[in-house]
């Protein structure tokens, strides 16, 4: 089946098979392999992307359900050859370690951030409860979101005159 | 503990970890993410029964479908004598089954296909006929008389018993319990758990049929011991033998052994001609790979009605599934488990263990935890705790009572070990400090009097880490000895390859900073090399809290052997005597004259550029390190929690860890593991099960059934250190990275059962769902009623 979709701000034009899942479309059929893949079941959250801008686990999809969508993957989160404030706070922050469930983590908590410029560590535990990680304890995730939110906040505000 | 510059940062920085940058760029390098030209894909049949005769295989319809390259049975690998490999405890294992099934979920044939979904698919064509058998799923059943004799196919091997064990003294521990004015009992089941890493185990055989090269990319803590047990099985010539462990995403133990599929996708690609991938999904990672645990264990300490303890003996039925294929030193069948008596002065002690076949999984790994040194804490820590509540004492004040004191180190424990250095009591103050103990056993009473029911657990644990001097540590003959190699290019900038392979660990900017500390290059300009066969030294690999004590030692002496030759061709440089040079990192001055001085970089410019006449050029060395002695990490982890007895479901609400790891490298990194490990240890205290039915069928195939700790659940933690180094380790490390997964579990259910005091609760076995919780106290109350 013939798709059009948009990834990373690049529209793309592809033959995919109807059972294909989304998360191996991006990574076998785009060669995105930032998205990763942890269980098969929906339960661990590595294959996160943002379906027009909201965290869906890309195994929960059909390739070709993405159709006329807009896709972000990790490799599109820098701007300008520029990390991102979230990438930049998950290695601030000492947010990962083996980087498995990193890029999911990062989507979703970039997502909140769009939501909530502020979040509370409770915000944060339950943004990104669908999201299993087994290195950090979630703990300096949880401080990356919100330095990353800090930074936001901080960039958003006009520079004085 | 920074003993060098900002600017250098080696040692006690806080380095921001070099790996970052491609991980937070989506540009980690997994196995899944490789593709090899020509790469055809593999799927696994596995069996539905636990234990059956294995009748026929007829893969024509597997073989018939699009795409399909070649289907591979067991006869098929018998014919090539590759249907049974070796394990890592010197058993045997069916790579593919030719006689019968012996798990749930076990390998009995795989397809090749140019497709991973077209090699699905016709997986599920293939067509087995079983016959059922008699299913062992427990030590006790597997030991009973007419159990079903899983190993039949081993000569000899009349019953289902592995191996007997016994370490310490039995005549003196009988005596201190016939001394004995109380005797505390305590019998309980270390579940079986499963280490389940993000990523699963997989790997890409690339094997040249023309040459004999066979490259195999792979998802292993252990490449070189890898390399060397494919040259047994396979009968490869060694040096035609290349593992690649790429980024791994988490290990945990779990890819330290060799696994079924490895052999499979290596025999195909040499039958092919063809790289062939193949990838766990995570069902076959949770029933067929690497478990952890599924230990009984009964304790029994012997005690003065003074709290003094006297003895302590255990015996223990070790689950071992159907092929013995533990990850340990060949000499201690239980691994380090005669660890078991802790951070106590017990003078006498005697461990009696039994191993036994039954048809579960194998690969007996050990969880985040150095060789069952997570069981021997746990079991320890819940009987001081138990005595404490039998004696009328406080459990801060028997243990107290009972630590080895600070100034009897090194110590020789009643089982042989020699501990290197510990200050147990000055862990547990500032340990009970921290969450305020004597304030919240106050408020303890008063909630009890409102009938709410708060718990307070410690537990002080004893690590042994670091395996080991060669004397005593092997792993199928090969001893667990560790290398680096360190060279420093003329632009001053260094290369170190490390035998050691990081599964997120931080390796690359830990052992940077050893040489930094040593040599003054600083970390950015060290590239660490990890993980390639072809391209490292020998050593046994990343678990088991080894690396650190063995690589990150080999790392220093391989600095200061490097020292040596350029203290020499500063000397050269600055036009002096040798003994006149001084180096202060990362500068070479001369004594008297410090405004006479050179650069490491300058050194390191001159070694290729400006040596002196009958000087081997160059600027590098190499070093196998042999550990004089073990490493023995510490800490006290103290726990409070609300437990609401109307449900059981029971929240932490304070959890503080105080760790002593020896001297930290990078404190970040640290407190990482220790974060980390405190989560595993949480999920194994509160969920984490792998259980299977009596038809041996596997309850926890996937994450909804075995259950992780998400953030929802997960405490909040409060890090403490107190810093006692090693004396026998170059810079006085310890090792750490599994101190929080052996030490927090006894904490979280010491905890659980002080709130249940009331009801006279003495045991819950892990994990403590609330269902058990509510239970244990129904029984309990229904006892007293």
């Amino acid at each position: 089946m013939q798709i059009t979709v948009t990834v990373n701000g690049s529209e793309h034009t592809l033959d995919v098979e109807p059972r294909e899942l989304l998360v191996h479309m991006i990574r076998e059929d785009l060669r995105l392999t930032g998205t990763h893949i942890g269980c098969d079941t929906s339960g661990c959250g590595a294959c996160t992307v943002l379906v027009d801008g909201q965290p869906v686990k890309s195994c929960t999809m059909f390739g070709v359900q993405a159709d006329g969508r807009s896709i972000t993957t990790v490799e599109g989160m820098m701007t300008d050859g520029a990390l991102s404030p979230i990438q930049a706070a998950f290695k601030e922050e000492h947010g990962l370690q083996c980087g498995y469930c990193t890029p999911g983590m990062m989507l979703v908590g970039s997502a909140l951030i769009e939501q909530n410029d502020d979040p509370s560590d409770e915000d944060v535990r339950w943004a990104i409860s669908g999201n299993v990680c087994r290195c950090t304890g979630y703990m300096n995730i949880v401080k990356a979101i919100q330095a990353a939110a800090a930074a936001t906040r901080d960039a958003a505000v006009p520079a004085s005159a | 503990m920074a003993q060098t510059t900002d600017e250098i940062r080696g040692i006690g920085h806080s380095v921001k970890r070099k790996e970052d940058d491609r991980f937070i760029r989506g540009r980690g390098n997994y196995i899944d993410d490789m593709q090899l030209p020509g790469m055809l894909h593999m799927a696994i049949l596995r069996s539905p029964y636990a234990h059956a005769t294995l009748n026929s295989v007829d893969t024509s319809a597997a073989a018939a479908v699009p795409g399909v390259i070649a289907v591979v049975t067991g006869e098929l690998m018998a014919q090539h004598n590759l249907a049974w490999m070796p394990t890592m405890s010197g058993d045997t294992e069916a790579v593919l089954v030719t006689d019968k099934v012996r798990f749930q979920g076990q390998e009995v044939a795989a397809v090749i296909a140019t497709d991973p979904y077209i090699a699905r698919d016709a997986v599920d064509l293939i067509q087995v006929d079983y016959d059922p058998l008699g299913v062992v799923v427990d030590p006790q059943s597997a030991a009973a008389d007419g159990a079903p004799v899983i190993r039949d196919e081993k000569e000899g091997q009349t019953d289902n018993h592995i191996y007997h064990w016994e370490s310490g003294d039995k005549d003196a521990t009988d005596k201190a319990f016939t001394d004995a004015e109380l005797v505390v009992k305590l019998d309980t089941f270390y579940p079986r758990s499963h280490p389940s890493p993000l990523e699963t185990c997989g790997c890409i055989a690339d094997v040249d049929p023309a040459t004999g090269q066979a490259t195999i990319y792979m998802t292993s803590q252990a490449p070189h011991a890898i390399r060397t047990v494919f040259a047994l099985v396979a009968g490869l010539p060694e040096e035609n033998i290349r593992i690649v462990s790429p980024d791994i995403g988490g290990g945990f133990g779990n890819k330290v052994p060799v696994y079924p599929g490895y052999v499979v996708a290596t025999a195909a690609s040499l039958l092919l001609g063809h790289p062939v991938k193949w990838i766990e999904d995570r069902s076959e990672n949770l029933i067929s790979t690497g478990f952890a645990r599924d230990f009984h264990m009964h304790g029994e300490m012997a005690l003065k009605r003074d709290g003094t303890m006297l003895g302590l003996r255990t015996s223990l039925q070790a689950d071992e599934g159907a092929f013995h294929a533990d990850a340990q030193p060949s000499k201690f069948k239980v691994g380090l488990f005669h660890i078991v008596t802790g951070s106590y002065e017990l003078p006498s002690a005697h461990v009696v263990a039994d191993g036994y076949y039954t048809n579960k999984a194998p690969g007996g790994v050990a969880y985040r935890c150095s060789f069952r040194v997570t069981e021997a804490s746990y079991l320890i820590e819940r009987l001081v705790q138990n005595a404490a509540y039998e004696l009328g004492m406080d459990p801060a004040d028997l243990r107290k009572k009972n630590f080895i004191p600070e100034d009897a180190f090194p110590y020789e424990s009643a089982t042989g070990f020699i501990y290197d250095s510990g200050n147990y009591e000055g862990a547990m103050n500032k340990a009970l400090e921290m969450i305020g103990y004597d304030q919240l056993r106050r408020e303890q009473e008063e909630m009890r009097a409102q009938g709410k029911y708060w718990g307070i657990g410690l537990a002080s644990f004893t690590e042994v880490v670091g395996a080991g001097p060669h004397k005593d540590y092997d792993i199928l003959g090969l001893k667990m000895n560790d290398g680096a190699e360190l060279r420093i290019h003329p632009t001053g900038k260094a290369i170190l390859k490390i035998s050691a392979k990081t599964q997120g660990q931080g390796h690359e900017t830990t052992f940077a900073q050893i040489v930094a500390e040593e040599i003054g290059i600083q970390p950015e300009d060290i590239k660490v090399q990890h993980g390639d066969t072809d391209n490292t030294p020998y050593g046994l690999g990343t678990y088991a809290s080894r690396s650190t004590p063995t690589v990150g030692a080999a790392t220093a002496m391989v600095s200061r052997r490097v020292l040596e030759k350029a203290r020499k061709i500063a000397a050269h440089l600055l036009e002096v005597d040798e003994d006149d040079v001084e180096f202060t990192r990362p500068n070479f001055t001369v004594k008297g004259a410090p405004e006479k001085a050179v650069t490491i970089q300058d050194v390191a410019f001159a070694a290729y550029t400006n040596f002196p006449d009958g000087m081997e050029s160059g600027l590098e060395g190499s070093y196998y390190y042999d550990p004089p002695n073990l490493t023995f990490p510490f800490g006290t982890y103290a726990v409070a929690v609300e437990v609401d007895i109307e449900t059981g479901v029971w929240k932490v609400q304070r959890m503080v860890a105080v760790d002593d790891c020896g001297v930290r490298i990078n404190p970040m990194i640290v407190e990482g593991q220790i974060h980390g490990g405190l989560t595993e240890g949480y999920g194994i205290a509160a969920m984490e099960q792998i259980t299977f039915d009596e038809n041996g069928n596997c309850i926890g195939a996937n994450f909804t059934d075995y259950l992780l700790p998400t953030s929802w659940e997960t405490p909040m933690f409060e890090l403490g250190e107190t810093v006692t180094p090693s004396p026998h380790h170059p810079i006085g490390a310890k090792g750490v990275g599994e101190s929080a997964t052996v030490g927090s579990p006894a904490a979280y259910v010491n905890a659980v059962i002080d709130a249940l005091q009331p009801f006279g609760v003495t045991n819950i076995d892990m994990p403590l769902t609330s269902a058990k919780v509510w239970q244990a106290i129904q029984d309990a109350q229904a006892a007293t009623a």
